[in-house]
């Protein structure tokens, strides 16, 4: 896989689902089961590309547990995405420096 | 008329100022992802700088990581990021509908979550000025994010980096979990997508597909099962 063909590539196909309604279509997308579908995508994806990765993510299935667990958690509490990656960050460190 | 789109570009640059710093620390935790992967700054901020989608990225920089197949990435491109086919027919109703092609392919660059947010708060019509504003106070800052990460991830102590490995998964934790307060069926289409990936990675003959195939096939199959059962209502915007 060529790095440079890999990045173009994705950029076009990015580019096109972004520009065809606006450029192309010109209409709003009505209908519901589409709607839906697209609603759910990105909840979908986001939960299916976290889990299991991030337990391989440091290359220890505990440490990458302890990061999921904590931002899992404080994400409850407080919604900044900043915020929960450093408490989730620090929580692994914390971990490492006793195993 | 020039003073008009002056004041417009202004607005959004004041617009787009905070999630551009926001945008700098997610992109800084993809560039430690890329660096695991073996990508260099500049590829990282070139991806960056054309692509401007975290969990996009994300997935292409695992598939690249991998291998994988030009296909593959195509694909996942096209699955991760069909939301913005949403946002920009959204946007079709807030652009003056004279507004010229020139203007939409351009504006049609940086529809991201966070910039579909403030662009549709805008009064009516938006000004693609505002978007433009918009673009150059966000996308420097999502390009500049990837290389530094890329960068620390190079000279920091191996146990940090292993620590900041976890940053961009956290921060889609904090993504997805947060609205399952609100909405309960939520809660059902993350355990289950979360319990079936992870079911994906573990099944005989299922395993050994890719992971980018996973993430593709995963996200159709309960996209559209979860679209079936779950009507999504509409009064919250996408």
């Amino acid at each position: 896989m060529n790095i440079y063909i890999a990045i173009i590539l994705m950029a076009l196909v990015t580019y096109i689902i972004r520009v065809l309604p606006l450029a192309v279509f010109r209409k709003p997308i009505t209908n519901k089961f589409v709607r839906s579908f697209l609603y759910y995508v990105p909840y979908v994806t986001l939960s299916v590309m976290t889990f299991p990765a991030i337990l391989n993510a440091t290359g220890s299935i505990t440490l990458g547990a302890c990061g999921f667990i904590v931002a899992i958690i404080f994400s409850l509490y407080k919604g900044s995405l900043p915020l929960v990656a450093l408490v989730s960050c620090l929580s692994v460190y914390v971990l490492e420096l006793f195993m | 008329m020039r003073e008009g789109n002056n004041k417009y570009f202004i607005s959004g640059l004041r617009g787009g100022l905070p999630i551009g710093i926001g945008y700098f620390a997610v992109s800084f935790t993809l560039g430690i992802v890329m660096q695991n992967a073996g990508l260099t700054a500049f590829e990282g901020a070139l991806m960056s700088l054309l692509n401007n989608t975290s969990a996009g990225e994300a997935a292409g920089t695992v598939i690249i990581g991998n291998n994988g197949s030009y296909l593959e990435l195509a694909m996942s491109q096209l699955i991760i990021n069909l939301r913005y086919l949403l946002m920009s027919a959204a946007l079709i109703l807030h652009i003056d509908k004279n507004l010229s092609l020139k203007h939409r392919l351009l504006m049609s660059l940086d529809i991201t979550d966070e910039v579909f947010a403030l662009s549709i708060m805008q009064p009516h019509p938006l000004s693609p000025f505002f978007s433009y504003g918009v673009m150059c106070s966000t996308i420097p800052f999502w390009a500049a994010g990837t290389a530094l990460g890329i960068m620390f991830g190079n000279i920091l102590p191996a146990t940090i980096v292993k620590a900041l490995s976890v940053a961009l998964y956290a921060m889609f934790v904090a993504v997805v979990i947060p609205p399952c307060k609100k909405n309960k069926k939520l809660i059902v289409v993350v355990v289950s997508s979360m319990a079936l990936s992870y079911a994906f990675s573990k099944l005989p003959y299922i395993s050994t597909l890719s992971e980018g195939n996973r993430i593709i096939i995963l996200t159709i199959i309960l996209g559209l099962l979860f679209a079936l059962i779950f009507p999504h209502e509409e009064e919250e915007e996408a």
